[in-house]
């Protein structure tokens, strides 16, 4: 009994081989000026040791028309956002405004070196100066810097900034005992792994039955004095905000340690309510989440980091700031007790690197900064009330799937869920159908498939995260595709667990792949050699 | 809200069909204290038209943008083919993610494989992953590899490193038990002194930047058989990926892991971001390589296909005990930089490395000629050369710049408070003779103007 599928992508492309494949020898896609200086023998310049000796064998030779129907070709492979519905949960696959694309490429934007005299960047500050205080205002942080790259980036750097703030705080021998930060098992691995690069050893919370922090495992955590903070997602990656979150705050601070919030879910949050006032100390966001920068297969991102003042001493230098007359007697700009008034005679705004208990730099130059220009345009074109809209737009979409699907799938968490929901394979599994096989047959039905198996806490996780970027009518399509599944499940399992049944390829030996790995082409002779 | 696809009419009815009264109800897990009574104190929405006018405004006040530029330092100004912008604005490669799925992911990751093999033959190297934020990042996570694979932790920085790759790479081992030694670069040549003195049993890796931080060519060779003499390992840093065109590949010298700047491949200036990291080294530590790696897989009917693969290595599955904690890389920029390479190909990536290295020899030449101007450093180089001028450069540049609408380069000021009086320029494909000639011109004028 095999339900109609409505809304099927075919592959008009099924076989572009790899550029290496298709190149050959004379086709030229590119034309420069011819050389207007007189040509020196190359030799005389550099010597000949130091000179590539393999004419740089094997790269490709195509033309233009080439690259052009190879790269089309390879892109209708791809399933993206602009196609529809992308529910990956915790990556919030939200629409990417052409506006944002078009302000990036502005030439005053695209073409500034970055490192132009600040004298001569001034609107370029400014946008970075603006951002900085939209973020500050959106988060209640007023410490921010931009210049990590992603989030994983922004953990590391708002992690390493608590540690700064021990060793400042405790000196050497007291901050030597805080190596500990506690993280929840329903955590994102990147949490660990930057705890790590900082020199934590992780310790893990157990979540409740209700999917929330254990208070009482956090409270033992924290009696022996070691810990120096607690990395928590919030909402969390249940998709359910923490709503002790003041006690949880309050229990670190009490122990010594600090808070950081992993800003990941922050589309719940926008206009809603601020990590700042809920205690949290630093927090990373998600520009290419949150505020719509395109994820790009992958990247780039931003991950600003955004902390109190307490902690900005520590943020990654440069700063970016406005330039002030000193008055007499004033104290540091930074602590930002004081306003004085504005310079009149430099330029806005400055590079600050006179910051010494700054963590450091963390990247070269100011960050991703083309994402900073795109999250500015953003927030801009929402306006205060639109960004409130969109998170109550994102969150009642997830409240209507979780309604949705409740009949054909186990929800294993009552609480009502903010922007993402988790639903398992228990009631599938009866028939042999487990949840990739439900990501796979989702496909068939021309979706993007959910994340799966994450948080790991959940056996069979299926984190939906539909964002405000869905009409009700498609996601009408979804629920009634994942309730079509469940039948399919029950009534004709084979086809749900040989699926995708519509893509160009099947199913890949993932574990054939990784135990003998191919990771780059290599001309036949030579690979046949090998 | 032209980006929200309910009206607000759908919206109230989606409402009462979950059993909501107001969307004020959805918050309802958040505590009332914690909730927002107010708007945000950001801007009111803005339309297309406003916001362009407001961005043009902005983009105004970036002088430099309009200035011929000799400015390169770790980003340079390259032709960029048109095709690279129109592949990489596609919403089949934009709008997608991370290849979870790689049944309805398969343009990206082949792209990807596509990426991974062109490092690999630029660098000279056996496997290369998706890439890493920058050269900056990239660089420290080669150290880190390279305490991994060695398990020593001291690590030598030669001669002359991108001033602000030396402290990402400062800020990522602070905490690692690393001991970061700086090795001198020689005055007179502008390369890497000796570094004997510093290897020890202890050493996990020689660091050097080739073409350096100066625009002097390094003597991998050497660097690479130093080393490996003392069972460490080399890692090149490239930030003009350009000049692995020309110069024999890092790969083929010796090195064991070579990141690169990859901006020069078809990436925009954009004041610093987002570029791309290259990431390459030997088949036998492809188990310690951070970040994503595609590799070749089949289906059952024996259809080719590519995957993320090797992920026990990450961090969604090794979590602390990670390789990295490198998630999101920048896929889109990798992709900028695959269409580049393939466009311009074998020979237009010869071409322009050529040009590069004949306009530089043709700018120095020139100025070193000028009364009162030196070209300090003798050893080889490629596209980038330190100049000495008569009064400081800062100075010189400002002037040049007001008067002549010219980007001369980087006052060294910038980095190292005692050259004052030394720039860095840069030449690239971009500037014509005629540029070159008037930039001269210029600094004849403005050291002499007071």
């Amino acid at each position: 009994m095999k339900s109609e599928i409505t809304k099927v992508t075919s592959h008009i492309n099924p076989n572009e081989a790899l550029i290496f494949e298709r190149s050959q020898p004379g086709r030229i896609g590119y034309r420069l000026p011819p050389l207007d200086v007189d040509e020196q023998v190359l030799e005389t310049l550099i010597p000949k040791a130091f000179l590539r000796d393999d004419d740089l064998e094997g790269v490709p030779e195509v033309s233009e028309v080439d690259i052009i129907r190879h790269f089309v070709r390879m892109s209708t492979w791809n399933y993206s956002i602009d196609q529809g519905m992308y529910p990956l949960g915790s990556c919030t696959m939200k629409y990417n405004s052409r506006l944002n694309e078009k302000v990036a490429r502005i030439p005053g934007f695209a073409g500034l070196h970055p490192l132009t005299d600040a004298e001569d960047a001034q609107g370029a500050l400014e946008v970075i100066y603006e951002l900085q205080q939209h973020l500050a205002e959106i988060t209640g942080l007023p410490g921010i810097s931009l210049q990590p790259a992603a989030g994983a980036h922004g953990e590391m750097t708002g992690v390493m900034i608590i540690r700064a703030f021990i060793d400042a705080r405790d000196g050497e021998a007291g901050s030597a005992k805080r190596r500990t930060m506690l993280i929840p098992d329903s955590a994102h691995g990147t949490n660990p792994a930057s705890a790590h690069l900082s020199g934590f050893s992780v310790k893990t919370i157990r979540s409740t039955s209700e999917g929330l922090t254990d208070l009482d495992h956090l409270r033992e955590l924290c009696s022996h004095g070691e810990v120096a903070g607690l990395m928590l997602t919030n909402p969390n990656t249940l998709g359910l905000f923490e709503k002790n979150i003041q006690e949880i705050c309050r229990i670190v601070h009490d122990a010594g340690g600090l808070v950081y919030m992993d800003g990941a879910n922050m589309n719940a949050l926008v206009g809603v309510a601020r990590p700042g006032d809920m205690g949290v100390d630093v927090i990373h966001l998600n520009l290419h989440k949150t505020f719509s920068t395109p994820h790009g297969g992958g990247g780039p991102g931003c991950g600003p980091c955004c902390c109190t003042r307490e902690l900005e001493p520590f943020l990654p230098v440069p700063r970016i700031v406005l330039n002030r007359v000193e008055s007499a007697g004033s104290t540091a700009a930074s602590t930002g007790t004081r306003h004085p008034a504005p310079d009149t005679q430099h330029p806005r705004l400055r590079l600050d690197f006179n910051q010494p208990q700054s963590i450091g730099r963390v990247k070269a130059f100011f960050g991703n900064y083309g994402m900073m220009l795109r999250a500015l345009a953003y927030i801009q074109t929402h306006g205060n009330d639109g960004l409130r809209e969109a998170t109550e737009a994102a969150v009642l979409n997830a409240r209507y799937i979780a309604h949705g699907l409740t009949s054909d799938y186990d929800k294993p968490y009552n609480n009502p869920p903010m922007h993402e929901v988790v639903f398992t394979d228990k009631r599938q599994t009866r028939k042999g159908v487990h949840t990739l096989d439900i990501a796979k047959r989702l496909i068939d039905y021309g979706f993007h498939p959910m994340t799966i198996y994450f948080p790991l806490i959940v056996q069979g996780a299926m984190l939906i995260e539909p964002t405000e970027s869905v009409g009700r009518q498609e996601l009408d399509q979804f629920i009634e595709a994942m309730c079509s599944i469940a039948r399919e499940a029950v009534d004709d399992p084979e086809l749900v667990l040989s699926a995708p049944h519509t893509t160009r390829i099947g199913r890949l030996d993932e574990a054939a792949a990784a135990r003998k790995p191919v990771l780059r082409w290599k001309p036949k002779a030579r690979a046949d050699a090998a | 809200m032209r980006y929200i696809p309910n009206s607000p009419e759908e919206r109230a009815e989606m409402l009462q069909h979950v059993g909501l009264n107001s969307a004020d109800d959805l918050f309802d897990s958040i505590p009332q204290e914690l909730r927002l009574t107010r708007n945000l104190n950001t801007p009111a929405a803005l339309s297309e038209i406003e916001l362009l006018a407001g961005f043009d405004k902005l983009a105004q006040q970036n002088r430099a943008a309009k200035c011929t530029s000799f400015l390169g330092a770790g980003a340079y100004q390259h032709y960029i083919p048109t095709v690279v912008d129109h592949i990489i604005s596609r919403s089949e490669f934009f709008t997608a993610y991370t290849p979870y799925q790689p049944e309805i992911s398969q343009g990206t990751l082949q792209a990807i494989f596509e990426f991974q093999t062109l490092v690999c033959q630029l660098t000279g190297l056996e496997v290369a992953n998706a890439s890493m934020y920058d050269g900056s990042t990239a660089l420290a996570e080669a150290v880190l590899m390279a305490e991994r694979v060695t398990k020593r932790s001291k690590v030598i920085a030669c001669g002359a490193i991108h001033p602000e790759y030396l402290d990402v790479v400062t800020t990522y081992v602070q905490h690692a038990g690393i001991e970061l030694v700086r090795a001198e670069f020689d005055t007179a040549s502008g390369q890497t002194s000796d570094v004997a003195d510093l290897i020890d049993g202890n050493t996990a890796a020689l660091v050097v930047q080739s073409p350096n931080f100066f625009g002097c060519i390094e003597d991998v060779t050497a660097l690479a058989e130093r080393a490996h003499a003392a069972g460490a390992l080399l890692i090149v840093a490239v930030t003009e990926a350009i000049s692995l065109g020309l110069l024999k590949s890092p790969g083929a010298c010796g090195a064991d892991i070579v990141v690169a700047e990859g901006q020069s491949f078809g990436v925009p200036l954009s004041f610093g971001g987002p570029y791309v990291g290259l990431f390459a080294t030997r088949e036998k530590y492809a188990r310690q390589i951070p970040g994503r790696l595609v590799g070749e897989a089949y289906d059952k009917q024996g259809r080719r296909g590519f995957v993320l693969t090797l992920a026990t290595r990450e961090q969604h599955i090794r979590r602390e005990k990670a390789t990295s904690n490198i998630c999101t890389n920048e896929g889109l920029i990798a992709l900028a930089a695959t269409v580049y390479l393939e466009t311009m190909g074998r020979r237009g990536l010869q071409e322009v490395a050529q040009q590069c290295a004949q306009k530089t020899a043709y700018a120095a030449k020139q100025i070193a000629a000028l009364d009162g101007f030196s070209v300090p450093f003798s050893a080889p180089r490629f596209n980038e050369f330190v100049v000495r001028a008569p009064k400081p450069a800062k100075e010189l540049l400002a002037h040049l710049a007001s008067e002549k609408n010219i980007t001369g380069g980087l006052p060294l000021s910038r980095y190292f408070k005692d050259r004052s009086n030394d720039f860095l320029i840069c030449v690239t494909e971009m500037n014509s003779r005629a540029d070159i000639d008037a930039l001269v011109a210029g600094l004849a004028s403005a050291a002499n103007d007071n």
